[in-house]
């Protein structure tokens, strides 16, 4: 039985191009499919990003921009389509990317695949449809009792449905590949981390049926109740795993673009599986994190999801933080980047934005995203923060840090490559990541400070303007408050920078023709490297050992103050 | 492509290398732990709160 007949389409001859960078053969039918899924991603973005922005300018105080039910509409907008749309999109290519062309394969029924595509952009229009018509601000959670249009969780279902197809096709082709021999041995490192992306993907689009249809229909008057307690328990089965998609995602792209631009492979592709298998096993259990407050679970229950379980998750992060950097120091130094510790940082391609875009995601997740993720994750110190804007201030260290300068880097990439136009404006594209990194790393930092000194997350007016009973929060909160609106603007003009420059390139980049050379140039051996299983195997790197070190010093001191933070708490004198 | 000698097939697969290579295997797994250690022992945990009278 071939794959084909197992998802029930004919196969067809592809169509081919070989790449004159990397050597890959590029199935076409894949290759328009990851452009619409990285365009629409694009267009995702340009709105929640919008939506944010007039987010974090009215939580300014001093700016406070929208009026209370359009702050909560935006709040609802900016999380679907940032968070969701944005993200997913990005994702599907990515699978595409790594499984068709990676493994020089075509891809599995193109034509199923463009109905995944179709239904997902029915869904996310449906559900900004919903949105905008202002009857469905129930936040990116959507908890019951609140509740939202039919048409809000009709869009997510469709949504969902459409990224599910994406995700068969993605091992319907890995199938085909295995049959039709198209490459030798195990798959490649980074195809292996989307398949761990999809793994997950999978689990979390079953967990969200289970949870949004009964929702659905609910809304619809069908059903008379839905659990809160229920919901939440599930929902984040939903909500939490998603966030561990982008986690292997982008990780992939990590090594996808340390191998293309510097011809790394990994220091060693057992370790680099493990850490990968350990998401598989264990990352999911996390979702429990986000019900640490909540009475009716017991403690065995939080602790094993959270502790025991994910500290081994968090291992596979650690690890990935370790030799990422390693195999980017271990390529350079066979660059010729020999001299001192840090040679091979200094010349990095600085000056390329797939490069800064990756390794500024690689620092500020594991230093932002990471390190407060833990802090949250612990039972007893989650009391600290729970529901503060210090919980936004951790996961825009994760998915806007982390993820989205991530796929930024990765277009920088996919431009060239897939759409095979020149970049159009390259001062503007390299400046990009360094502008979006600042400003993102600003509102996740500020909101983590404004969180610490108690603001709470999705309120309108931390000054209490109309409350019955006094309250005023601290000067130190207010500045945090306007730290942030500052951070944000950045953050945005570095988002409207990258949606330029992609659409641009898009519409008017120089079409690259044979023999062109690339304004930001690949490495020689990275079409092999990204392609091929093999490890570099055990050298000297003494640069990662010192940033490992630092990283690891920051966390257990971070750890530790919030640790005294909570014994203050208690009046322990 | 110099750098890079493929693995000879006589060669024997470790059998870690084997399970990972298993995507099947892998989905089974990445699906079954956290329905059964986060969703259903949560369900439960849930069901079994005594009622308001
Ligand atoms: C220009 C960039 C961005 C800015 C200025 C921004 C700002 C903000 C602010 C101020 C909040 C509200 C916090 C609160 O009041 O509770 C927020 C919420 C949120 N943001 Fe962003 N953000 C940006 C980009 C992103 C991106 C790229 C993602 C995802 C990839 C993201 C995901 C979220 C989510 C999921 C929420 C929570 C929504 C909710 O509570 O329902 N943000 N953001
Ligand atoms: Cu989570």
């Amino acid at each position: 039985m071939t794959a084909e007949t197992v998802i029930g389409a004919v196969g067809k001859q592809a169509e081919f191009r070989t790449c004159q960078y990397t050597g890959l053969k590029v199935d076409v039918a894949a290759q328009t499919l990851i452009k619409a899924n990285a365009v629409a991603a694009v267009v995702f973005l340009l709105i929640g990003g919008l939506l944010g922005l007039s987010v974090a300018l009215t939580r300014w105080p001093a700016v406070h921009l929208l009026p209370a039910e359009w702050f909560y509409l935006a709040l609802t907008g900016h999380g679907a389509n940032v968070l969701l749309f944005w993200i997913i999109f990005f994702e599907i290519a990515v699978l595409y990317f790594a499984s068709a062309v990676l493994l020089n394969c075509r891809i599995a029924a193109p034509k199923f695949a463009w109905l995944g595509f179709i239904l997902m952009i029915v869904g996310a229009l449906l559900t900004n449809y919903a949105v905008l018509q202002g009857d469905s601000s129930v936040m990116f959670t959507s908890y019951p009792p609140m509740q939202a249009a039919p048409n809000f969780y009709l869009g997510l279902i469709l949504f969902a449905v459409g990224a599910l197809i994406g995700c068969v096709i993605f091992f319907a082709t890995l199938v085909i590949a295995k049959e039709e021999r198209t490459y030798e041995g195990s798959v490649p490192l980074v195809t292996f981390g989307a398949i761990t992306a999809a793994i997950i993907a999978v689990f979390t689009i079953a967990s969200g049926a289970v949870i949004l249809i009964p929702t659905w229909l609910w809304s619809l008057g069908l059903i008379s109740n839905i659990d809160p307690l229920m919901y939440k328990l599930v929902w984040w089965a939903m909500g939490h795993s998603t966030q561990q998609i982008n986690v292997s995602a982008h990780v992939s792209i990590w090594y996808l673009t340390a191998a293309l631009l510097l011809g790394a492979k990994p220091l060693s592709e057992k370790v680099s599986r493990t850490a990968f298998f350990m998401y598989i096993l264990f990352l999911q259990l996390a979702s429990a994190h986000h019900l640490l407050a909540e009475p009716g679970l017991d403690s065995s229950w939080k602790i094993v999801n959270t502790s025991y379980m994910m500290y081994l998750a968090v291992l596979g992060s650690m690890v990935h933080g370790l030799t990422v950097p390693g195999a980017i120091e271990a390529a350079q130094r066979k660059n010729g980047y020999t001299k001192g510790v840090f040679e091979w940082l200094r010349k990095a391609p600085w000056g390329n934005p797939a490069f800064s875009g990756m390794f500024l995601s690689l620092v500020m997740f594991g230093f932002i995203g990471g390190i407060s993720g833990v802090v949250l994750g612990t039972e007893q110190l989650n009391v600290l923060m729970h529901n503060t804007l210090y919980v936004p201030g951790h996961f825009h260290g994760t998915v806007v840090t982390g993820t989205t300068l991530a796929f930024m880097g990765g277009t920088y990439l996919v431009l060239p490559l897939i759409f095979q136009r020149e970049i159009i404006w390259p001062k503007l594209a390299k400046l990009q990541p360094y502008l979006f990194g600042i400003g993102a790393a600003g509102i996740s930092l500020f909101m983590m400070g404004a969180g610490t000194l108690g603001v709470p997350r999705r309120h309108w007016d931390i000054t209490f303007s109309d409350a019955p009973i006094a309250f005023a929060h601290s000067a130190g909160a207010f500045l945090m408050m306007g730290l942030n609106g500052i951070s944000a603007i950045l953050a945005a003009l570095g988002g409207a920078i990258y949606v330029i420059v992609v659409v641009g390139t898009v519409l008017f980049g120089k079409k690259i023709v044979g023999g062109h050379k690339l304004t930001f140039p690949l490495h020689s051996g990275g079409g092999a490297a990204v392609s091929h299983y093999g490890s570099e195997g055990a050298v000297k790197l003494p640069g990662t050992i010192i940033l490992i070190t630092i990283f690891f010093v920051s966390f257990v001191l971070y750890y530790f103050i919030n640790w005294k933070y909570l014994s203050e708490l208690w009046l322990f004198h | 492509m110099s750098t890079l000698e493929p693995v000879p097939s006589s060669e024997r697969v470790p059998t870690m290398q084997r399970i990972l290579d298993n995507t099947f295997l892998l989905l089974f797994l990445g699906v079954t732990i956290p329905t059964v250690l986060y969703i259903l022992w949560g369900v439960m945990e849930l069901v079994s709160i005594p009622l308001a009278k």
